[in-house]
């Protein structure tokens, strides 16, 4: 039976940061539907950035630097807590 | 500052959930696999590194040893990218845990010496006793040689956590004392910076070079066993 209300399918880049939260409730959480999403986006990364013909070190310095960013913000506060201690 | 020198190699959790199997299987997404004959550049320089690195690893092996190639590859890849990827600033190492070298280099050396006494009892068992030792010594060299054997598994594992955790702690001090000597004297913070250049290179080395030992001390233990 189709639904009554047509459900547009949007990417995450397309999202406006106001409709985030709208757009995380339309995603399904089932446990086939998140290995999916993260899936999906690793394939639509790996086919804009590194699957190119001309490819160069952009495509995984991209992500190595998203890794390092990821990496700051889970020790961020024992950085902060050293950087305000005044003995060391 | 000792509790600041060892905050890096805590097992990091992100409110409360440990992300450290997230982290071990980071590496994978960086090698991606051949769909097609020829590839994108990525990909074909993978796939030639491998087989640079395959050719020269499995040339001692027989056949038996050779079926052990996806195993070593998979192994000195992982290691290796591993350990590189610990260089990266505020980043993880797992290869700085012991109990993961142990969970690695255990199973490994087993399965070498399992095979080993399976397929070969007799070979395996004369390991044990070195050829021409004189008859006085034979009772001591048994047990000195099983020591040996058993210490195998050890080895391998402590010395990779020491190599990368000793070089990451340098560079966490010398770091530090740069920093704290830019305050002091400028030149002798300039001589400690080009210090951290040459050990950060050095680290770079070290972090393939002992993947590769790893590798081909586990493939070795396998030649002697097939």
């Amino acid at each position: 039976m189709a639904s009554s209300i047509p459900v547009k399918e949007e990417k995450l880049v397309d999202v406006r940061l106001g409709q985030l939260s709208s757009w995380i409730m339309t995603q399904d959480f089932t446990p086939k539907g998140i290995p999916g999403a993260f899936q999906r986006g690793y394939y639509q990364y790996y086919n804009k950035c590194v699957y190119v013909k001309t490819g160069g070190v952009a495509g995984i310095s991209m992500v190595l630097a998203a890794y390092m960013l990821f990496n700051y913000c889970c020790c961020y506060r024992e950085l902060r807590q050293e950087q305000l201690c005044k003995h060391h | 500052m000792n509790e600041n020198l060892f905050a890096s190699f805590i097992t990091p959790t992100m409110m409360g959930l440990p992300i450290v199997m997230l982290i071990i299987m980071f590496p994978s997404i960086l090698f991606p696999s051949p769909n097609r004959l020829i590839n994108n550049r990525l990909i074909s320089l993978q796939q030639w590194l491998v087989q640079l690195t395959s050719k020269q690893m499995l040339a001692i092996h027989n056949y038996k040893g050779q079926t052990w190639a996806l195993m070593l590859m998979s192994l000195i890849l992982f290691i290796g990218s591993t350990n590189l990827l610990g260089l990266l600033p505020h980043s993880f190492t797992p290869t700085t845990q012991l109990s993961m070298n142990l969970g690695m280099a255990i199973p490994l050396w087993a399965g070498t010496v399992i095979t080993g006494f399976r397929h070969k009892t007799k070979a395996s068992l004369a390991h044990f006793l070195p050829q021409g030792t004189p008859i006085p010594l034979i009772p001591m060299l048994v047990v000195i040689e099983t020591i040996s054997l058993f210490i195998q598994p050890m080895a391998l594992a402590v010395r990779l956590t020491a190599n990368i955790t000793a070089g990451h702690l340098l560079m966490h001090l010398i770091g530090g004392a740069t920093l704290a000597l830019t305050n002091i004297t400028v030149p002798a913070a300039l001589i400690t910076f080009i210090i951290l250049i040459l050990l950060t290179i050095l680290e770079f080395a070290v972090a393939l070079i002992q993947a590769y030992v790893f590798t081909l001390l586990v493939s070795l233990y396998l030649h002697d066993n097939t």
